[in-house]
């Protein structure tokens, strides 16, 4: 069937083509969209499954029901799923992939069929990271650091190769947007325009463009060292285990931001719908995307202050540390701003923002008490840096991540979900989340060090609640997946093109959209965000 | 996939209003491709300073035992590759189609005449055990060392330590280099179909610029390997 007789019947791009074939071949962003919300959502509940046990096992001081080596092996993959087959996906994927194109007025990204490959290097990436649990996991940490990394089980390379070609996918869909939204951009439709997830896209494809060719090369330098045994990274041959530090981290720092910044964009869009008002300071939030993305660049060495780099060079990246804090801090600010006096609406992906606009804050301070120097040395490698990164990560980029698949979903499904349920989903997360990592702030403070499997007797009540904790968080998120899916089957139709009032362009297309997304390419003419 | 369905000379694919947005897009594509491609030798670099500076030494005997005039020969004969590239690229802008088949053969020509020279350097290395992998390191030292420059005799008095790290870098970023140079000639033969098929017009060429520019990259890549690995 040719694409201009589809749309002609009325169908739209959920039902324009039948079978599973017609899925698999697919150019159409919309429906990529949607096989990564399958596959993420599959590797999300894997991930978490991990992140379940490994707190189960916590319970108790003594081990539980894990040996050392099973604990290490599922720590590393939880670390490994949800980084690089869940977060740094999720948002630009999935919602970037299904949300770009529509926010800009365009019929689909620039390079389709491209489009198509990324989420097969997904996939197959993720397989071989699946894979290698037959060769009996990896116990490295998702970080792979050598020389331990060089010299352990022989499914490190399976991960690595995994992880390498998951990069490609990143890669593409980076390249992608930024030359759809040079190129594609409706008229009238300028940069000062868009809308603000589009340009927290651009500032993470930037990210993804230049950092993730680093990640590419360093894991293929530890393939070679692992199976030729080149010794670059080995200290009895002359190499330096730090330089692989020093190459991940260029990459992985500038990773977080990959996993933050679109989540930030997808807060901008709801908190302005949701309080029916403008958004505050639409220049500021626009520019501090992309200051957070040059600067991340740039801080990549605070990861490695007890690495034995220079105290010198540990200083600068402190202060080049704080600085990410300042272009952050104007994005709280200005969401609060847009809040206040707005009418807000407290439908779930609005509760899920201000599950983001808390956690993240506290995540964002506490990661200035790491970015000092002397402060890090006490705190590194302890719960607190745990509790850190929860709170950025699943605080901030997956409450994100599920703000925008709640916001988006009557959109992309022409259904709506039950309303009740995922607003108690969005409050159990809330609960169980800092019922989980406040305690993890205690005690590393007072020295639990991370990565270990049995623990002092002191730290116990902390480890039970928080294991108590990951209980209602799993179960929340269970829900809130649970929410989704049956809205997806036996929703309520959505026939209305806009459900929340949004200003932004996708909003004014039917709800699914057709195959090319406008029936006719609308002319901008002015800003997003004008409620009146 | 209906892709096929429209014909790429005068029509834009479906998503594009016009051929030269279209155009614009493939091309920026390529471009960020080739910063993509920028970066992860860029890592490779970063570990060729750190080592240059840790090991002074090592580099200085590594880099003479290399052959320069093999070296000089393959910077020349890529330097001529992107050449016809280019003229290959103008060719297709002005629809000299035939002449510009000829010059992407000159340059797939040169493209294997770089591997085959290639090939002769790295067997001669394998041969003296200066390969850094599969146990295979067992380097022929009195060979190495009548291989130094005058100049730098009497600097280097013993063997250097960590002679070993010099080959893994040259190994690995000529070897990443010249699988880019393998990849390369694929894309051209993949042009040369596209040519004799006539897929190509000065209204639709991107396919042809793109090749151009990784063609390009590929060879700039190689303008800044020469000096450091043979060189200085």
């Amino acid at each position: 069937m040719s694409q201009s007789d589809t749309h002609s019947h009325g169908g739209n791009y959920i039902n324009c083509e039948k079978g599973l074939w017609s899925w698999l071949t697919t150019i159409d962003h919309k429906r990529i969209a949607l096989m990564y919300f399958i596959v993420i959502m599959a590797f999300f509940l894997f991930g978490g499954l991990f992140a379940v046990l490994l707190r189960l096992e916590l319970l108790t001081p003594e081990p539980l029901f894990m040996t050392g080596d099973m604990y290490n092996r599922a720590m590393t993959l939880h670390g490994s799923i949800m980084v690089f087959m869940v977060i740094i996906p999720g948002v630009p994927a999935l919602l970037g992939n299904f949300a770009l194109p529509l926010m800009i007025g365009a019929k689909d990204v620039a390079f389709p069929k491209l489009n198509l490959g990324s989420w097969y290097c997904l996939v197959i990436g993720a397989a071989i990271v699946v894979l290698s649990l037959f060769w009996g996991g990896v116990d490295t940490g998702w970080t792979f650091y050598t020389p331990y990394s060089a010299k352990s089980s022989d499914a490190v390379t399976l991960v690595v190769l995994g992880a390498f070609v998951m990069g490609f996918s990143s890669i593409l869909t980076g390249v992608n947007f930024i030359v759809t939204i040079h190129k594609l951009r409706a008229p009238g439709m300028t940069m000062m325009r868009l809308p603000l997830f589009v340009w927290s896209l651009y500032a993470t494809a930037i990210i993804q463009v230049i950092a993730t060719p680093v990640l590419g090369i360093t894991l293929l330098l530890l393939i070679f060292e692992r199976t030729f045994g080149i010794g670059i990274f080995d200290a009895s041959m002359g190499g330096d285990p730090v330089l692989f530090q020093h190459f991940f981290w260029f990459y992985s720092h500038p990773a977080v931001y990959i996993m933050i910044i679109p989540a930030m964009g997808i807060v901008s869009e709801v908190i302005s719908t949701f309080s029916q008002k403008t958004i505050f300071g639409y220049k500021a939030i626009a520019y501090s995307s992309l200051a957070i993305s040059a600067i991340s660049f740039l801080v990549w060495g605070h990861h490695m202050f007890v690495s034995g780099q220079s105290g010198f060079l540990g200083k600068i990246f402190s202060i080049l540390t704080m600085l990410v804090g300042v272009p952050t801090a104007i994005k709280m600010f200005n969401w609060v701003a847009t809040m206040y006096k707005g009418r807000v609406k407290l439908d779930t992906p609005m509760l899920y923002s201000i599950n983001f606009l808390s956690l993240f804050t506290i995540g964002g301070v506490t990661g200035l008490f790491l970015a000092a120097f002397s402060v890090d040395v006490h705190l590194h490698d302890t719960y607190f840096v745990v509790a850190h990164f929860h709170y950025t990560m699943l605080g901030g980029a997956l409450m994100g991540f599920f703000s925008g698949l709640f916001y988006w979903f009557p959109k992309m499904s022409g259904k709506m979900y039950d309303e009740t349920l995922g607003r108690v989903s969005a409050i159990m997360t809330f609960v169980g989340f800092n019922l989980t990592f406040i305690p993890q702030f205690i005690m590393g403070s007072q020295g639990m060090p991370r990565r270990y499997h049995t623990y002092d007797g002191v730290f116990a009540p902390y480890h039970i609640t928080s294991t108590v904790g990951s209980w209602i968080v799993a179960a929340g998120f269970i829900l809130a997946i649970y929410v989704m899916v049956r809205g997806m089957f036996k929703g309520i139709p959505c026939t209305e093109k806009n459900p929340w009032g949004g200003t932004t362009l996708e909003w004014s297309i039917d709800s699914p959209p057709i195959h090319e997304n406008f029936t006719e390419i609308p002319t901008v003419t002015g800003r997003p965000y004008e409620y009146r | 996939m209906s892709t096929a369905s429209y014909d790429k000379k005068t029509q834009a694919a479906h998503h594009f209003d016009s051929l030269d947005q279209q155009h614009e897009a493939g091309k920026q594509g390529v471009w960020l491709f080739m910063a993509t491609e920028i970066m992860m030798f860029g890592g490779l670099f970063v570990g060729y300073f750190l080592y240059r500076f840790k090991f002074h030494d090592m580099y200085i005997v590594g880099g003479d035992s290399l052959n320069w005039q093999l070296g000089a020969l393959n910077t020349l004969v890529l330097l001529i590759s992107s050449f016809t590239m280019a003229q290959a690229v103008t060719e297709t802008m002005s629809g000299n189609n035939k002449k510009a088949l000829k010059l992407i053969y000159v340059t797939v020509a040169c493209a294997f005449v770089f591997l085959i020279v290639k090939y002769f350097e790295y067997s001669a290395k394998v041969h003296h055990g200066m390969f850094p992998g599969f146990d295979m390191w067992n380097p022929d030292m009195t060979y190495i060392m009548s291989q130094l420059r005058e100049s730098s005799q009497g600097i280097i008095t013993a063997d250097p330590a960590n002679l070993r790290l010099f080959f893994v870098l040259y190994f690995a970023m000529t070897g990443l280099h010249g699988i880019h140079i393998l990849i390369g000639i694929g894309l051209m033969f993949w042009i040369i179909k596209r040519i004799k098929n006539d897929e190509f017009s000065p209204k639709y060429y991107t396919a042809v610029e793109g090749v151009g520019l990784y063609w390009h990259i590929v060879d700039i890549i190689w303008i800044f390997l020469f000096p450091l690995m043979y060189l200085i």
